[in-house]
């Protein structure tokens, strides 16, 4: 709510309709709460079907929530997911990929990292974004051209551009789903999608605790408090893609 | 014709055959279809995703299997279904459908077990395979069921069953097409960034594709069924600014053509919003909004062959089917295309024929 008194009405969801991986817990849950605070449809994806349904089961009176069980990191379950998404919010104009994976826990250097685990982390933290985006694409240039905006937000770390000792697995895979994410950005500007990579600081998640648990939790950020500063960025973009300039360019940019 | 056996939809070689609107046929690379726009045109394209819309399951009465198909809905807006569906008896993919048996007896009320999904015929509708059926449960665990237990509709002509992947096309997005809306697989990121830059546009509508054959004659002489579709203010819009500029609409898909000139019947002006294609478009159709289409390949006798004859006279599609069949062009939903301009007719035809374009 403080959120309602602290910003203009540009910065609330109403109508939006919002896909986040990894919703069951740390930063992904704080996202599902905040969006459904700003009136946003939101479908949330993640592994666990008792956790899906608690999650879905405590938000349900608060606003408009699908809780979807499956694995984003399976090829297998992209279309499942994209099905379920488009059917249960009937279109989509925010993807947030939010889940993603250590690699290795505890954390190891990169040469006592097994082979399996490298993979795992790239197809948590790359493939299972590039797929699910992929597929999504369509739904998300439709929102564009009926001028509701569209943006995808991948979640990134300082991991994706520092070589920390022990992050290997997870820099790297950072680090290419950064660079998916500029690429994406440059080449859909014109269908009027806009990709955001940010990182959201060291909090105090899940993830966190399973990469250092000895970690002094105090000095981490909350994840509420990157879900909101996530979020405005999400709301600007919506209201900068919605602005009567943005959609003169879009126009004049197909027609001209 | 050759009949496309695997689904490599996005052949950087398949072919594209051209009719323009003087009855010239033409041969190019369908990787070129941006160069034959021009400023002002409109590509219009469905943006409906394919349901997985096979079903195995059991008829709970006979305890017989069956497989349903969905093939169409009635609504796009609510709650989800109900569907009109088509039931086979048992089998699978690789007897043709022409061969497959007949469901059991089906009556109103009879309940199907489609593994999580528990299904009510709601009513027959005429014919021993043809029902309207109802699923249980809330929305969202029907979504669920038809995203994990359902599968494309597959085709015996295919060397290995289709998965999602296969079917999807690059634009796809809300999820009320029953078969793949195959036109659909022209496009890609690539060329719609070519349909821009030739100073073009392009836009979308979403029109719940039916199935296009059952392989039961009775049955297919009942297609296309009736089809929702709704037209984004948007698109609506930029249809107003082409004409008004000169340039042509085209449709990329049967669908699609179907949709815009429904739209159009009451007064020749496509308007935005939701509503129901009840129409056939035949030779006798006067097109009022598309003025090209982008099609795949389709044999005489179907739904969308008979679409065609709207656009050129069966002497140019005789002259053209035999252009396809001596040029090894690839037919069926994976197969080449083609792209017909409608053809010049001279204004005293276009009046006597306008009242019964709604026909």
């Amino acid at each position: 709510m403080e959120t309602t008194n602290r910003n203009a009405a540009s910065l609330a969801l109403k109508g939006t309709r919002i896909a986040i991986t990894g919703g069951t817990s740390g930063l992904g849950l704080a996202l599902v709460r905040e969006c459904i605070a700003r009136g946003a449809a939101v479908a949330f994806i993640a592994r666990t079907r008792d956790r899906v349904e608690r999650v879905a089961e405590e938000i349900r009176s608060r606003g408009n929530i699908h809780g979807i069980v499956g694995d984003i990191a399976r090829k297998d379950d992209i279309h499942s997911l994209a099905l379920q998404i488009l059917g249960t919010l009937g279109g989509l104009d925010v993807l947030i990929n939010n889940a993603s994976s250590l690699g290795a826990t505890p954390l190891a250097l990169l040469a006592d990292t097994e082979c399996e685990d490298f993979e795992g982390a790239l197809a948590a933290n790359v493939l299972g974004p590039f797929r699910l985006t992929k597929t999504l694409l369509g739904a998300l240039a439709a929102s564009a051209r009926e001028r509701r905006g569209s943006v995808v937000l991948n979640i990134s770390s300082d991991a994706a551009t520092n070589p920390y000792a022990g992050w290997g697995a997870y820099g790297a895979s950072k680090a290419a789903l950064h660079q998916m994410s500029r690429i994406w950005n440059e080449e859909l500007g014109e269908d009027g999608i806009r990709f955001l990579s940010v990182d959201p600081g060291d909090m105090d998640t899940p993830l966190h605790a399973l990469a250092l648990p000895d970690a002094d939790r105090a000095a981490l950020k909350r994840p509420e408090m990157a879900a909101r500063e996530l979020v405005d960025k999400i709301a600007l973009a919506l209201a900068s893609l919605r602005s009567p300039r943005a959609s003169d360019q879009a126009e004049s940019a197909s027609v001209a | 014709m050759i009949a496309a056996n695997a689904p490599r939809k996005r052949r950087s070689d398949a072919k594209l055959l051209v009719i323009d609107a003087h009855a010239h046929i033409a041969h190019a690379r369908r990787r070129t279809l941006a160069t034959r726009l021009r400023r002002f045109d409109l590509v219009v394209a469905n943006d409906a995703m394919t349901l997985p819309a096979s079903l195995a399951g059991i008829h709970v009465r006979t305890g017989h299997a069956v497989e349903i198909r969905l093939a169409g809905c009635r609504t796009l807006v609510g709650e989800i279904g109900p569907f009109t569906a088509v039931l086979f008896g048992a089998g699978d993919f690789r007897t043709r459908t022409e061969d497959r048996p007949l469901p059991p007896g089906l009556e109103k009320g009879d309940l199907i077990a489609l593994g999580p999904l528990r299904a009510t015929i709601e009513e027959t509708l005429g014919h021993p395979r043809l029902v309207a059926l109802r699923f249980e449960g809330s929305p969202a665990s029907v979504w669920e069921g038809i995203a994990r237990h359902g599968r494309p509709i597959q085709y015996a002509h295919m060397a290995a069953p289709l998965a999602m992947w296969d079917v999807w096309t690059p634009i796809a997005g809300a999820p009320l097409a029953f078969e793949p809306p195959s036109a659909g697989f022209v496009l890609d990121w690539k060329t719609l960034a070519a349909i821009r830059a030739r100073g073009a546009q392009f836009a979308t509508i979403t029109h719940a594709a039916g199935l296009s054959s059952t392989g039961d004659p009775e049955l297919d002489r009942r297609l296309p069924l009736d089809e929702p579709y709704r037209i984004p203010a948007t698109t609506a819009r930029a249809i107003g600014e082409t004409k008004r500029r000169g340039g042509r609409v085209i449709a990329v898909g049967t669908t699609v053509v179907r949709a815009l000139e429904d739209a159009a019947s009451r007064d020749g002006v496509v308007h935005g919003g939701e509503s129901v294609a009840t129409q056939r478009i035949g030779a006798d159709t006067v097109l009022r909004v598309v003025d090209a289409i982008v099609s795949g390949t389709h044999e005489p006798g179907t739904s969308h062959y008979e679409l065609l004859r709207a656009f050129a006279d069966d002497v140019t599609l005789r002259r053209a089917a035999a252009e396809l069949d001596a040029r090894d062009y690839h037919t069926h939903e994976f197969g080449d295309s083609v792209f017909i301009e409608r053809r010049v007719r001279c204004v005293a035809c276009a009046t006597r024929h306008a009242p019964r374009l709604a026909a």
